[in-house]
């Protein structure tokens, strides 16, 4: 399928443009939709823009399968030149040594100019390894942020241009909201796991777990279960029995958008890059603000991290190929690409001179809200606690949490139990992965 | 029954016939079962590049896991719950249909209707109609004043998977019961009810005993599919969710080797199931050997 896909493509190349000797780059990737448009745009833009390689998008279905193709590519020596990955799955990535073709090494290799401090350290520093060299090339980053409907703030009697900045005005000003009647539920969250775990530890720089959030050793241990952490479940889980806060389900949250979209929530937790969808689909004036957090935790807000994914080179491919590669990344950290797609879809600049021309162009001026991902990205500079987190079979991991915030929902467990239950879940998980 | 013997001339002939049949079975079949079955004795990494022999690792820690456990529990629950309901109303729309003299003909045909609807489909139909947020049937529950959340309550998860996997189910077990129907006697009924028997009477005595070979067939049927092929109406409605209360085994399997890349202990699991429905086939064909009589 893929050889065929790969044959056909070629021969459309070599009759559009005539040339005969292009090196042709595959790419696997998850974008779908108008994400998957644009990937496209881009990917042509870059053919147009030179006439040595040809680079292939093949579009492979959602993040898992991308990765399972890619992964089953391999096995069978078909494998593509560049493969996207989502977050979690840098763990098993990054072990994958004979398998991956590291970004630093890839533009050394080659004779690539690149410059590592031109990224953002809160984007990379996710995908670098402990001597700071990029293993990956980040191209969707998002981190979560919150969205709420200025309309019903302003029925319920709230100010619509001040969002909360603390869960306790989250809990205030939802109650106001239900109490009023305004709307039937206050607030809403996609991604539990990454939202209101992952990111809510590291804005109130907490460790997610031990040896720097597992980046300096795969024998690590999870330490989700501290105080803090407690305390917001249960708050959750109280507010739901409340009627503040909706469960979205599991994994991304699915149900989360609709409710927010239908104004039944007032407030909304998910991805910037969320951020083209909510205003699709809103037809009432859409507020944003960064994460709540505890008033009374020190060192709170400290920064979010992100998520998303990045493109893995994969090794078995001929050196003219990764020329290519090399080529083909620095067109697409150069900042009128990245700057185009930071705008178009909510994602992240990936280099500071792409966010620069954001401003140059008054993109930020014109479209609130756009830059409060970046504000809150580099709110500090990230401690141990905030810079990401490497852990082994972080995908199951995630299920975990999910499983055991719905026990929580249930009421099956106390939240102390249930972030215990994560713990010793998944550390299991970790440490079969570092056998 | 008849038996007919062809003699080939040509010695070859007759394994030449059958090469493609046995080079797809050899290839599609047996390769990958064997293959399943290396796998779970291994311990590789998920790109393949370090591998190690394990024995039965694979399948200890599976005993010891009891996400698995679990697994197989809800598998049984899943089961038995789709086959009773699937079966109990399809035997009811079947003796209806069997007592409607004109139209039954459009009265089958709709019947088998959802029969063609493919499986995912059927998830994301049944998912929608669902939906804690958009869905139509939460509403009207509400209504009756009941939360229907299968996001958070395993009950409510577990109603939702079953219906969807019965529904599509009804209609090829309501097509055997049918068949089974026309097969009994008119003449057996016709005397019972002139003996004074009353139809609740007839139905249990006469109709329901002459069934049995059907059912049987049916239930194991019924039972293979709930194993194997209601994994798209899971991963379209629940997802295994909530905490794991729909994650049959068949699920697992994928979960585990697909979005986990456990593929050792996704190999152990498969070649369990295989043993299932090994067990479950070699039990069909000794009943069917021994009770069905076709007349």
């Amino acid at each position: 399928m893929y050889r065929r896909l790969t044959a056909a493509a070629s021969v459309a190349t070599l009759t559009a443009t005539g040339a005969v000797a292009q090196t042709e780059v595959t790419w696997w990737h998850a974008m779908g939709g108008e994400l998957g448009e644009k990937l496209e745009e881009i990917v042509a833009g870059y053919n147009e823009s030179q006439d040595e390689f040809t680079v292939t998008p093949v579009y492979k279905g959602t993040y898992t399968e991308t990765m399972t193709a890619a992964i089953a590519a391999f096995r069978a020596n078909e494998q593509p030149d560049i493969v996207q990955v989502f977050e979690v799955g840098t763990g098993t990535m990054i072990d994958a040594e004979g398998a991956i073709y590291p970004v630093y090494q890839l533009m050394e290799e080659t004779g690539e100019a690149f410059d590592p401090d031109a990224f953002l350290s809160a984007v990379v520093g996710y995908y670098t390894d402990t001597d700071g060299n990029m293993l990956s090339m980040p191209f969707n980053s998002s981190t979560p942020i919150l969205y709420y409907n200025k309309e019903v703030f302003e029925a319920a009697g709230l100010d619509p241009e001040t969002p909360p900045e603390t869960w306790s005005d989250v809990e205030d000003m939802s109650r106001t909201i239900v109490e009023s009647g305004a709307a039937p539920c206050g607030i809403t969250s996609g991604w539990i796991s990454w939202v209101q775990l992952e990111n809510f530890s590291a804005w109130h720089n907490l460790p997610i777990g031990t040896n720097e959030n597992g980046f300096g050793a795969v024998d690590s241990e999870l330490t989700l279960n501290g105080e803090t952490q407690v305390r917001h479940w249960e708050n959750l889980a109280n507010w739901q029995e409340e009627g503040l806060f909706r469960y979205g389900g599991p994994g991304g949250g699915d149900d989360a958008p609709p409710a927010f979209y239908a104004a039944e929530c007032a407030m909304y937790m998910n991805s910037s890059a969320s951020r083209a969808g909510v205003m699709a689909n809103s037809d009432f004036e859409v507020g944003f603000g960064m994460m709540p957090y505890y008033a009374d935790v020190d060192g709170a807000p400290q920064n979010s991290i992100i998520g998303g994914a990045t493109l893995w080179v994969l090794r078995g491919g001929e050196d003219e190929e990764y020329a290519g590669v090399a080529d083909f990344f620095s067109y697409l950290s150069s900042p009128e690409v990245q700057a185009d797609w930071h705008q178009f879809s909510g994602y992240l600049p990936i280099t500071q001179a792409a966010y620069e021309l954001g401003q140059e162009q008054g993109y930020y001026a014109e479209n609130p809200g756009s830059e409060i991902a970046i504000e809150q990205i580099t709110l500090n500079e990230p401690t141990e606690n905030s810079k990401g987190l490497r852990f082994g079979n972080y995908v199951q991991i995630r299920d975990v949490i999910d499983e055991e915030f719905q026990a929580l929902l249930a009421g099956d467990k106390t939240a102390q139990e249930a972030l215990d239950a994560v713990v010793e879940r998944g550390n299991a998980m970790v440490a079969d992965f570092a056998r | 029954m008849q038996t007919k013997r062809t003699i080939f001339r040509n010695r070859w002939l007759p394994y030449l016939l059958l090469a493609p049949q046995l080079a797809v079975t050899v290839i599609f079949f047996l390769w990958p079962a064997a293959q399943a079955v290396r796998q779970s004795f291994l311990r590789e990494d998920a790109f393949g590049l370090s591998s190690e022999f394990v024995a039965l690792e694979n399948y200890t820690r599976l005993f010891d896991d009891p996400a698995y456990l679990n697994s197989f529990q809800v598998t049984v629950v899943f089961s038995i719950s789709v086959a009773a309901l699937s079966m109990g109303l399809a035997l009811l729309l079947a003796v209806a249909v069997d007592r409607v003299i004109r139209a039954n003909r459009v009265y089958t045909t709709l019947m088998v209707w959802p029969y063609a609807v493919a499986p995912a489909v059927a998830g994301v139909l049944w998912w929608f109609m669902f939906n804690p947020t958009i869905g139509i049937l939460p509403y009207m529950l509400e209504g009756l004043g009941y939360d229907w959340n299968h996001r958070l309550s395993s009950t409510d998860a577990m109603i939702l998977v079953v219906i969807a996997s019965a529904w599509k189910q009804i209609s090829y077990n309501f097509l055997f019961f049918v068949a089974g129907l026309m097969a009994i006697p008119a003449s057996l009924r016709e005397a019972a009810a002139i003996d004074g028997a009353g139809p609740v009477k007839r139905f249990f005595t006469i109709t329901l005993p002459l069934l049995s070979p059907t059912t049987f067939f049916l239930l194991v049927v019924n039972v293979t599919y709930t194993m194997f092929e209601t994994f798209a109406v899971i991963d379209a409605s629940t997802e295994g969710g909530p905490n794991q209360s729909t994650n049959i085994l068949v699920y697992k399997v994928y979960r585990d080797g697909f979005v986990g890349l456990d593929l050792g202990s996704s190999a152990a699991q498969s070649v369990i199931l295989m043993l299932i429905v090994m067990a479950l086939t070699f039990i069909q064909f000794r009943f069917i050997e021994r009770r069905v009589q076709y007349t």
